[in-house]
């Protein structure tokens, strides 16, 4: 039997140094909804579980500067039922709503869905789309980077075995700014997308768009920030012929592969058509707020 | 390696057992402290059928450690009945015929009070996404969605 | 809520009404003990190794160092289970061959699917014995594999039995192949008919197996002592079924085999069979140890279940007044790794809902390298309905007549002929399509994008073997032991029906489901029987109380038995002794029990006959979403004749539930296999079985056509309603999209290409 160890340290130093210190694989435990899964069918055995869930500062929601903060094991449910936070973010909530059953959201992390690495991650394009900044910490203390630099492919990150994600800063949006994720699921819910849209646009008083961030899911290797899709909107009235640019660059983007969950060319087909829903979303979103 | 000592409060008595790392917490209720209401539908967090609370959030334990619970609060469906007396819930189940086989109906119980607990007064379609992640394969949900309601209306009257 | 169509009938006071099962309160405090739910000292955790490979030759298996950990009390593998002949036998329909059954349970030559078990240990703690599966050694020779039914029927096809000769050919074909059976109904003359018809109407279709995705994992608790006796406790749909399985594979004799109906969670068919029983008896042997298995979810989807996948050509001739004159199906049903799929049932089922002179069905049964075939509700029939109602619906739109119009025009009546030599002797068909034609929402406008579909469906319902005991209690309360599992309320329909006949309150009546040893055989629940024929053993054992209670009054009256008649609860003085004494009550006669010659308690056991066939009728209403080919049910009507509602609840319950079945079934259910023909998605994440907020209500409408062999009219209503629903979304979607779908699940990614490639033409 492999004898498995389990901790539970109180602050980022003693957790990062227990990593460290690791001789065997050793994995952050966050809500578990993947861990305890890919533990249950054998897929990895760790040695080691770091569980963060008692460093208060992975598990807090801050204002910041009209955006927020949020502890990486922050567990879904606590975002969602967080008002100011829903309001100030409502396309990361579109996202984080839709992972898993409330069950699993009562335990699952946006750090451990970015850290997990699936193309699929339901909170990874909503994020990407509103420009969020991901602190993390190592061994030579603390470091910043965009969510799109996380992921480098299915399973993958860029973080080093003594890392760990501690906390997302979603920013603050600029006045008639708004954010959406769309996915596409066979079901309603208990889905893993089989592709994916997140869109974050901002408005000038005239209703043009200025700036677009539009980010795509399970269509390539890692959630996708794709900069044509967003310029296909900016300086337009995301009018049809504007949607329309932005689903043919979204297809374009897209390198998918056929699998359990979807077919090459229905997910390149798709991904345009979510794009156009959400962006449309997104727009009726902004135009609401000022 | 040794096995972790728990302590936790469990249907509101303080409860103590002994779990090795991978063991959860639905194995612990079930195999070490032999409460078998909860039930494994899946172990992977896709049925709901493991449906608790800790510290008052609705989880799947398949999905839960046993050593994470230390300190925590943990109630499960044999605490759902408040001594001899049903839950509303429960009363309504079995008067609107909302259980065949009844292996799902300990886990929407508890995510059915989770919902009310949050909602007094949930829609239709409120039941049906709140309840998504419990599958139930005899129903077809009507008449789980509709105890749901009707227990809801006869909680909200009391 | 379900309208309810009544037909005059006598009146009752209890059935019909909707009491709390008596079975309910444990279940909703989760007290109720399923079968993974029991233990007993000293217990061991069993597992069982699986094989990796889709086909493989089993060279050795080395299980010493497995052994050697310690905590393993026991391994074993198909050596410790003996051979069994081969023969089939039973009823053509559901044939059974023990050679192939101990095969399936432990692998011998060969393993022949990708979660085949083929060995197993007990040991002290679940993670021990995970550990020593991993010190088992085997030795494959990897072979190669087919999965597809259409592939398997090649002639070049790997052969899963290299000396499988099919039966029902003649002569025998000298090649051996993976068609283990076919077989042929015939009525009139198919050539005839076709050649007089004004349209012919052809079509082929593909369905994908799909598991029976019961909530509750196969479970059991076993315990072997050396006196060769044993006891199990499991969840299977009959315990009885379980004891004449377990003690063959096991080799020992029935009378020693003691098998506990435990709570079951879920089975749809899928637990008619056993699993896990053999082996852990086994290992109970072995080791000298009580032991429990529990198959995980990845080996439910793996390693039991489900129902066939099959291919399937049916031609329709028609006049154009809406007749059917002429109907051929060939239907290819795969049977997994062992012989016998239900195809049989399919070529039975695929045109009873109709009156048609000329019909020939073909069925092949085919082997290929998946899990063997298990009943699924229905067995055979919502297969081979889907090609025949999907065709019946595009004979109907060449001919321009409305879907019910056109059923009703060629619906089966009492007297119509079968394919399979039976006269239809119920009515009840013309009946439910009237109902449902009548449902307001038929006539109701559709907006843009959505489509409405109608289909029927057909099922035998079963009767067969039943035992039951009525024991009086000394103040009037009574206790029935029958031998029927309840999967979903079925206690409640036998104790409405006791009480009923006894004319005493429902809660007065306390049924229970008895072990091995406790009441005569009793045949599985499944076929739509238990409330018929279990329901009937009852109410026989009632009368026969009524009548020991009459000998008792007569008794306490001393007057003679024939002077006294039952009414209402009530023993009543009569004829010659008409108004003599007070009527007794059960209960005042059950308080002399003592006196009046000692216990009362009566048996019944029977082989019930004159079962009434099962009939549905649907239509639905869906939206197809143009840009994604997500569709999405927006109204689901389902019409089906039940004969009587014993009890409402539970009745309508069972058409929620076929109902919602049929969705997943036709929109995304499927087992998905790899290259190396390795299932890719079994779990419940990636097997998309409906979830609730993915339906609306269902509108159940109960059509009460009672069967006038039943005491209450009980036809059985647990199957009828899952044949129809495929058919009728893909009936829908075509109303919606002018496209005909013709594979099931009709998937977005399908749903898209066909949308696509129609826009492109
Ligand atoms: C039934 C079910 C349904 C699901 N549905 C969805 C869905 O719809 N959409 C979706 O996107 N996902 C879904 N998931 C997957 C999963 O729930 C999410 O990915 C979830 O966000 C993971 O978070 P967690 O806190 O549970 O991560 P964990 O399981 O705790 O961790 C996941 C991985 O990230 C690492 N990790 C976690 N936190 C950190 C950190 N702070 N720093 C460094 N590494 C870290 C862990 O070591 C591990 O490798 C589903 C899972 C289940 C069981
Ligand atoms: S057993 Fe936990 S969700 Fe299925
Ligand atoms: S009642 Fe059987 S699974 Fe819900």
């Amino acid at each position: 039997m492999s004898a498995m160890r389990y901790e539970r340290p109180g602050t980022l130093e003693a957790a990062v140094a227990l990593l460290s210190g690791a001789t065997g694989a050793a994995r952050v435990l966050a809500g578990g909804t993947d861990l305890l899964v890919q533990m249950r069918t054998g897929r990895i055995e760790p040695q080691l579980l770091v569980d963060c869930k008692d460093i208060p500062e992975m598990t807090a929601i801050v204002a910041d500067d009209g955006g927020f903060r949020f502890g990486a094991a922050t567990p879904c449910m606590a975002l969602v039922e967080h008002e100011a936070f829903t309001k100030a973010c409502p396309g990361v909530i579109d996202g984080v709503k839709l992972i898993g059953s409330i069950q699993v959201k009562g335990r699952a992390s946006v750090g451990g869905n970015v850290c997990n690495a699936s193309p699929a991650a339901d909170s990874v394009p909503a994020l990407i789309a509103a420009g969020a900044v991901a602190t993390i910490i190592g061994p030579g203390g603390r470091r910043e980077t965009r969510v799109e630099n996380i992921a480098t492919g299915p399973g993958k990150t860029s973080l080093a075995r003594d890392e760990i994600l501690v906390s997302l800063l979603v920013p603050r949006k600029p006045p008639h700014s708004a954010d959406a994720y769309l996915r596409f699921t066979p079901r309603t819910e208990m889905d893993i997308a089989v592709v994916s849209a997140g869109v974050n646009l901002t408005l000038d008083r005239d209703g043009v768009c200025r700036k677009a961030r539009v980010s795509l899911g399970a269509v390539a290797e890692r959630a996708l920030l794709v900069s044509e899709a967003g310029a296909a909107l900016i300086g337009t009235t995301v009018d049809e012929a504007a949607l329309e640019k932005l689903a043919a660059a979204a297809a374009a983007a897209c390198k998918p592969i056929d699998d359990k969950r979807g077919t090459k060319a229905y997910r390149i087909k798709v991904a345009g058509v979510l794009a156009r829903r959400a962006a449309q979303i997104a727009l009726d979103r902004a135009r609401k707020v000022n | 390696m040794a096995k972790h000592h728990v302590t936790a409060t469990l249907n509101g008595s303080p409860v103590e057992f002994l779990c090795e790392t991978q063991q959860t917490l639905l194995e612990v209720l079930r195999d070490e402290l032999n409460l078998t209401g909860t039930k494994e539908g899946c172990a992977t967090g896709d049925c709901g059928a493991c449906s608790v609370t800790v510290g008052g959030r609705l989880v799947c334990s398949c999905l839960v450690l046993g050593a994470e619970v230390e300190g925590k609060r943990i109630e499960t469906i044999e605490g759902m009945a408040s001594g001899t007396e049903l839950h509303p819930l429960q009363q309504k189940f079995l008067e609107h015929a909302a259980l065949q086989c009844g292996i799902c109906t300990p886990g929407m119980l508890i995510a059915a009070r989770s919902l009310l607990e949050r909602k007094p007064d949930p829609t239709e379609e409120e039941v049906r996404y709140w309840l998504a992640g419990n599958l139930c394969r005899c129903t077809g949900y009507n008449k789980i969605v509709d105890a749901v309601l009707a227990a809801a209306g006869e909680m909200r009257r009391a | 809520m379900a309208d309810t169509v009544l037909y005059p009938e006598r009146e009752l006071k209890v059935v019909g009404t909707q009491p709390v099962r008596p079975d309910g309160v444990p279940k909703v405090t989760g007290l109720a003990q399923y079968g993974a739910d029991f233990t007993l000292p000293g217990m061991l955790w069993g597992r069982i190794l699986r094989s990796p490979h889709a086909h493989a030759r089993i060279r050795a298996i080395n299980t010493k160092k497995a052994e050697a950990l310690p905590g393993v009390k026991a391994v074993i593998t198909a050596a410790d289970l003996p051979e069994q002949k081969f023969d089939y036998v039973g009823p053509e329909r559901v044939a059974i061959n023990f050679w192939h059954m101990t095969r399936n349970i432990l692998a011998r030559e060969k393993v022949l699917y990708e979660g085949h078990a083929l060995a197993a240990v007990a040991a002290t703690s679940k993670s021990i014995a995970e550990e020593a599966l991993k010190l088992i050694e085997v030795d494959y020779e990897v072979l190669p594999h087919v999965i597809d039914v259409d592939e398997a029927m090649q002639p070049d096809a790997p052969l899963l039995f290299e000396d499988m000769i099919t039966r029902g050919v003649q002569p025998p074909p000298t090649k051996p192949s993976n068609v283990s059976k076919r077989i042929e109904f015939k009525l009139g003359d198919v050539d005839k008919g076709f050649a007089a018809a004004d349209e012919i109407v052809e079509a082929s279709y593909k369905t994908k197996p799909v598991h029976q995705g019961y909530i509750e994992p196969h479970a059991c608790l076993a315990r072997f002592d050396t006196d060769g006796q044993a006891e199990v406790w499991s969840s299977s749909q009959g315990h009885f079924v379980v004891r004449t399985f377990t003690s063959r594979l096991v080799g020992m004799k029935v009378g020693d085999l003691r098998c506990h109906a435990a709570e079951i969670g879920g089975a749809f068919g899928g637990k008619t069979v056993v699993y896990v029983e053999p082996i852990a008896v086994v290992l109970s042997k072995k080791s000298g140890h009580p032991v429990k298995i529990m198959m995980s979810r990845e080996e439910v989807f793996k390693a039991s279940g489900p129902t066939s996948g099959a291919s399937m050509t049916i031609k329709l001739g028609v006049m154009r007044d809406g007749r059917i004159v002429a109907a051929e199906g060939i239907f290819k049903y795969q049977a997994g790794a062992f012989p016998t799929s239900p195809v049989m049932n399919g070529c039975m089922c695929s045109f009873a809902p109709y009156d048609i002179a000329n019909v020939r069905t073909i069925g092949y049964d085919v082997v290929c390298n998946r899990p063997k075939t298990v009943a699924y509700r229905a067995p055979g029939s919502p297969i081979s309905a889907f090609a025949a109602e999907s065709t019946m619906d595009l004979a109907a739109r060449r001919i321009g007549m409305d879907p019910i119009e056109f059923r009703l025009k060629n619906i089966a009546r009492p007297g119509s002929q079968t394919v399979w030599g039976a006269k239809l002797a119920h009515a009840g068909f013309a009946e439910t399509l009237h109902a449902l034609q009548k449902h307001p929402g038929y006539k109701a406008p559709l907006g843009k994008n959505q489509g409405r579909g109608v289909a029927a469906g057909y099922w035998f319902n079963g009767g067969g073997e039943s035992s039951a005991t009525v024991h009086v209690n000394e103040d009037g309360t009574v206790v029935v032991a029958e031998g029927s599992p309840d999967i979903g309320g079925s206690r409640a329909s036998i104790a409405l029906m006791a009480a009923e006949t006894l004319g005493i309150p429902y809660e007065n009546v306390r049924p229970i489901v008895a072990d091995t040893n406790s009441v005569g055989y009793t045949q599985a629940t499944g076929g739509s029987r238990v409330t018929y024929a279990t329901g009937m053993t009852v109410i026989n054992a009632c009368n026969k109380v009524i009548d020991e209670m009459c000998v008792r009054a007569a008794k306490l009256w001393k007057v003679e038995r024939a002077d006294v008649i039952w009414e209402d609860g009530h023993a009543r003085p009569a004829g010659k002794r008409a108004g003599e004494f007070e009527p007794l009550s059960f209960k005042a006669i059950a308080a002399k029990r003592t006196a009046t010659g000692g216990p009362i308690t009566a048996s019944a056991a029977m082989n019930a006959e004159g079962q009434a066939p099962g009939f549905s009728a649907q239509f639905c209403d869906v939206e197809v979403d143009p840009d994604t080919g997500y569709v999405k049910i927006l109204r689901y009507v389902a019409a089906q004749d039940v004969g009587r509602a014993i009890h409402p609840g539970y009745c309508e319950g069972q058409i929620h539930g076929g109902v919602v079945q049929g969705i997943g079934w036709a929109l995304n259910e499927e087992y998905i296999y790899d290259r190396n023909g390795r299932m890719e998605n079994p779990g419940f994440l990636d097997y998309r079985i409906p979830v609730a907020s993915d339906v609306p209500m269902i509108e159940a409408i109960m059509v009460e056509v009672p069967n006038p062999n039943h005491p209450y009219g009980v036809k059985g209503v647990a199957e009828a309603n899952i044949v129809p629903p495929t058919a009728t979304i893909a009936n829908a979607v075509h109303s919606a999209t002018g496209l005909r779908l013709t594979d099931l699940p009709m998937s977005p990614p399908k749903v898209l290409a066909a949308l696509d490639s129609a826009r492109k033409r």
